[in-house]
């Protein structure tokens, strides 16, 4: 079962990489997303054996993600289709600087988005440190050549930027990998294997110095890649300089990935009984994190990258609540899946935007709900939605983490949580409100706008994935389906809440 | 730890200060590849119980990716690109050379003061591994070119190899292949990208790679 | 029976320093296909010399006379200090190697004023890079010293060479007196003067450094530069061999004559390296001496580890 969750797109990926017409790999690309995410579904219905000695299984924290991931690969992989057709036709000038360029061939761009779901996979079901690393590496390799999909100067720049942090930031996660294995050694026997479940059946023997020593280097790590302030330079060039699809994948899952690396070391200090150390720097860290966004987002002139430091802020928020613990656990575990929803959701509507108006500038789009009436509509939905309005998810989730850090008696976080949350707020409804209301731009009208009507400027691929996400979001809001909030409360409880 | 390891160690430090004083590309990919075969004799010296077979295999791999393929991959991007080769530093090469002895006595420091496991080699290698993936970043933050940087992180990546020689640290042999493919990938893709900065910008110098800030 | 080995050694030393660059200038004319002058060219130059008068510039005051003679006292009181493999040094005593280093400095300094004093230009410029490349040799020669003073707990360079045995090359610290040696080696070729720190030969006043400064010397004067200039190659040549020469056998004889042919070895390493490297330029060549002083630095380090 794990194997075929590893294997279908892997080999569609390598498949999709020597495939000469374009129409068989598009539909390849839907056919191994549907596929994975069935497997999925059939994961929530009976747990898979764990595989290679319990190097590979599936529990409620792994499986949470590996959900997560799998549902949004699906939704971007319907986007992704269209997009590939319509970049295929479109004249192929920067929608910026108006220098031509040239994409990246698409069957790299297919094969390498389904190796990147392959290798999201492979993190999410590594019960082993040393394997779950490679798989983190391996997302990173996967995914550059995703964002240098249009083949210009900005894409190459964030590109390297991506790689060169990223790289390095793993790389000392694997001296993180290293200490702990120098922490198992004084435990003796059979610790000495980096699988977690060794590792925490051992945890009081291990040597604690290392392992704080440990954590940090993953903290730092992983951190760098999922986007933790101060360490989070990459991701807004990466997010803004990607095609939405691909920002929207990197948001949703990529993140959510590291966030899971740095989960498993955190049990594991939480075993040794170390968990305040490790909570009070994935707090202080998250609340970095969130002011650092914040500043960055008030008057912020881009859009793509304004998401992107939303991003950047959301991931400061799962830090904190797990960093708080108790009822926060459970609130950062429910709110990972929403921000993933919301995130994707924004940038789908995001692509459309970029589309149409041929610009990223946040001054330059007026008007979004007259120009395109649907993806309006779900660009104020998506940023009411991340921003924590009810009724939806993510305000349940933040309400909960609040409750959470004003449960664990500790007021100055919980006031500077809701301090953050209300200047993003106020951020992203100036940039957002200012876009959506107002009229086009006159050359707008007189150009694109004029020739083609309202539902040919949105076909159905664009707006189904993103309003389908924005449903799930809102159902969230007001229920949480039993077997999803059974997970949740398992994963809390690995994670150490009670 | 017998007189052979030593002179290796220093030699390991030598290879180090002198990328941080050469000033030519080639000369410094050379010297990575050096290390790469330094670090494989000192896996084989550093083992107090005998040579395996499974650690000549992964000796005999490390050296054909990382002395062999890499640096002649690198060498390809550099001669490819056909800019200058001079490595244009940010810190200048004597000022990186005195920061290098500063970062080497800091390695020794903190070598001195970890708790090592009492089976644990030489607290020396452990100071050498350090002192390597110190010199790794402080090539990565202070040269201009792509190049320079992708083997800062090749040097890092030495450093770690060589913390786990430290430590005999036994990974099962799937997570190292799997460790070993991940740099050869993350280099070859780098050196994707070299060639791409060179044909977009006619130079690879990072530092002009300044288009997209807040 | 010590004494006198170190004063056989000091007077084969003065005489014979000038055959030094005898066979550094041959092993160069071997490569370069010729047959070269005379090992004992040096000799006659300076025979011929001294047979010269000496023309004084009338803008020249005592310091320009006083400079050639000064730089050979210095010369022959350093070569007093220095030991020749396990033969220690006539004056040797704790402390000594400062005295060496300051030694060498006095020397510099009034060939340098002597230079200044001639108030021409071009050998105002040569003293400006002597004494800016030589400020930033000595730190690596001293502190290559202070690493074998703390690999043989002595003070006096007599103590520090004798030190150096095979068994001690063969011990953990053998790496630093490897990377002392190769300190020592920069620092021997920049001093004297050689490729590729300077090039004796050029024929362009610009790029010298050394010749340029004693271009208004003539005469007898001429020929004290000439000969301080082999005893201080001697000098450091010394230095050199009993690092890299350890053989210590007890027997003074055999011992001296070892050190000696050590030193007949290294001029003709240096002839070798002078035909097959090339000058480096003169921007560089403040990089090569901060890498003599860092591999001191780094053997210091590794010594008192």
């Amino acid at each position: 079962m794990i194997w075929a969750l590893l294997l279908t797109p892997t080999i569609g990926g390598l498949a999709a990489m020597v495939l000469r017409p374009n129409w068989p790999r598009r539909a390849l690309l839907l056919l191994a997303a549907a596929a994975h995410t069935g497997l999925v579904m059939a994961c929530w219905k009976v747990r898979p054996t764990p595989i290679v000695d319990g190097w590979m299984a599936i529990d409620a924290v792994g499986l949470l993600f590996l959900s997560i991931t799998s549902v949004l690969f699906l939704a971007a992989a319907v986007y992704a289709v269209g997009y590939l057709v319509r970049e295929s036709h479109a004249s192929s000038d920067d929608a910026e600087e108006e220098l031509p360029f040239v994409n990246f061939p698409e069957a790299v761009f297919t094969g390498c988005l389904l190796l990147f779901l392959g290798t999201m996979t492979l993190v999410t079901v590594s019960r082993h440190l040393g394997l779950m690393w490679v798989g983190v590496e391996a997302t990173t390799l996967a995914s550059a050549p995703l964002i240098y999909f249009h083949r210009h100067h900005r894409s190459l720049e964030a590109t390297w930027k991506y790689l060169l942090v990223c790289s390095v930031g793993i790389a000392l996660a694997l001296l993180g990998n290293f200490f702990v294995a120098v922490a198992a050694r004084s435990a003796g026997g059979s610790a000495a294997h980096l699988t977690i479940d060794s590792l925490i059946a051992h945890a009081g023997a291990l040597n604690p110095l290392w392992l704080k020593a440990a954590f940090l280097l993953f903290l730092v790590g992983y951190g760098a890649k999922m986007g933790l302030a101060p360490l989070h330079t990459w991701l807004p060039d990466a997010h803004s300089e990607a095609p939405s699809v691909v920002s929207a994948l990197l948001s949703g899952a990529l993140l959510n990935c590291a966030f899971l690396a740095i989960l498993r070391t955190h049990t594991l200090l939480f075993a040794a009984g170390l968990a305040a150390f490790s909570s009070d720097l994935l707090v202080l860290l998250g609340l970095v994190s969130m002011a650092v966004a914040a500043v960055f987002i008030i008057g912020q002139a881009d859009f793509k990258r304004m998401l992107a430091y939303s991003s950047v802020e959301h991931m400061g928020i799962l830090s904190l609540g797990i960093g708080i613990g108790g009822a926060a656990t459970f609130g950062a575990m429910l709110h990972t899946a929403n921000h993933s929803l919301t995130k994707a959701m924004l940038f789908l509507a995001a692509g459309n935007i970029l589309a149409l108006y041929r610009t990223k500038s946040t001054t330059r789009v007026r008007g979004l709900l007259h120009a395109l009436p649907i993806t309006g509509v779900l660009w104020l939905v998506g940023f009411l939605a991340i921003v924590g309005s009810p009724p939806f998810g993510p305000f349940l989730s933040e309400l909960t983490i609040l409750k959470g850090a004003i449960d664990a008696g500790r007021p100055l976080v919980a006031t500077a949580y809701l301090l953050t949350l209300a200047i993003v707020f106020v951020g992203m409804a100036t940039i957002v409100l200012r876009m959506a209301y107002g009229s086009p731009p006159s050359s707008l009208r007189a150009g694109r706008l004029s020739d083609a009507h309202a539902t040919c400027r949105e076909p159905l691929w664009s707006v189904l994935p993103a309003i389908s996400l924005g449903l799930v979001v809102l159902t969230l809001g007001v229920y949480v389906p039993p077997q999803l909030s059974d997970l949740l409360h398992r994963a809390a409880i690995a994670l150490g809440a009670n | 730890m017998n007189v052979w390891l030593d002179t290796l160690l220093v030699l390991l430090i030598l290879t180090n200060l002198h990328m941080l004083g050469s000033s030519r590309i080639t000369a410094c990919i050379r010297t990575v590849a050096c290390q790469a075969v330094l670090l494989a004799a000192i896996s084989l010296l550093a083992q107090p119980d005998g040579i395996g077979l499974r650690l000549l295999l992964l000796a005999a791999v490390t050296t054909t990716i990382k002395a062999g393929i890499l640096p002649w991959l690198l060498q390809r991007a550099v001669r490819e690109v056909g800019v200058q080769t001079e490595v244009e530093p940010i810190v200048g090469f004597t000022t990186s050379l005195l920061l290098g002895l500063g970062l080497l006595g800091a390695a020794l420091h903190v070598a001195g003061r970890l708790p090592l496991p009492n089976d644990a080699g030489t607290s020396f290698l452990v100071a050498v591994a350090l002192f390597t993936m110190m010199v790794g970043l402080l090539l990565i933050v202070s040269r201009r070119k792509a190049v320079m940087q992708t083997l800062g992180y090749l040097a890092m990546e030495n450093g770690i190899y060589a913390f786990g020689l430290a430590f005999a640290i036994e990974e099962p042999l799937l997570v190292e292949m799997g460790v070993l493919l991940d740099v050869f990938v993350a280099v070859f893709v780098m050196g994707i990208a070299i060639h791409h900065i060179s044909r977009e910008f006619d130079h690879i110098d990072t530092d002009r790679l300044a288009a997209l800030k807040d | 029976m010590t004494m006198l080995a170190s004063i056989v050694h000091v007077m084969c030393a003065l005489l014979l320093a000038p055959a030094l660059p005898g066979v550094i200038t041959r092993v160069k004319a071997w490569f370069a296909g010729r047959r070269g002058p005379p090992l004992l060219q040096a000799y006659y130059d300076l025979w011929k010399l001294l047979h010269k008068g000496a023309v004084y510039s009338k803008t020249t005051t005592w310091v320009f006379v006083a400079g050639p003679i000064v730089g050979l006292a210095c010369a022959m009181t350093a070569l007093l200090i220095v030991p020749m493999g396990g033969t220690a040094g006539v004056l040797s005593f704790s402390g000594d190697f400062l005295l060496l280093a300051y030694l060498l400095g006095l020397m510099r300094f009034f060939t340098i004023l002597a230079a200044l004093d001639t108030g021409s230009s071009f050998e105002g410029m040569g003293a400006s890079r002597e004494a800016f490349y030589s400020a930033l040799a000595e730190p690596a020669l001293l502190l290559g010293l202070v690493a074998m003073t703390a690999q043989s707990h002595s003070l006096s360079i007599s103590g520090m060479v004798a030190a150096v045995t095979p068994v001690a090359i063969a011990s953990p610290a053998g790496p630093a007196l490897l990377l002392v040696a190769a300190a020592l080696l920069i620092v021997f070729l920049a001093e004297n003067a050689r490729i590729p720190v300077d090039d004796p030969n050029t024929h362009l006043e610009l790029t010298m450094i050394h010749e340029v400064m004693v271009l208004d010397h003539s005469g007898p004067d001429f020929a004290m530069i000439q000969y301080a200039a082999t005893l201080k190659l001697w000098v450091l040549g010394a230095l050199l061999v009993g690092i890299l020469v350890p053989v210590r056998s007890g027997w003074w004889g055999v011992d001296l004559g070892a050190g000696i042919g050590g030193m007949v070895a290294l001029a003709a390493v240096v002839g070798v390296i002078e035909s097959t490297i090339a000058r480096l330029r003169l921007v560089r060549v403040p990089q090569f001496l901060v890498a003599a002083s860092v591999l001191s630095i780094l053997a210091l380090v590794l010594v008192m580890r």
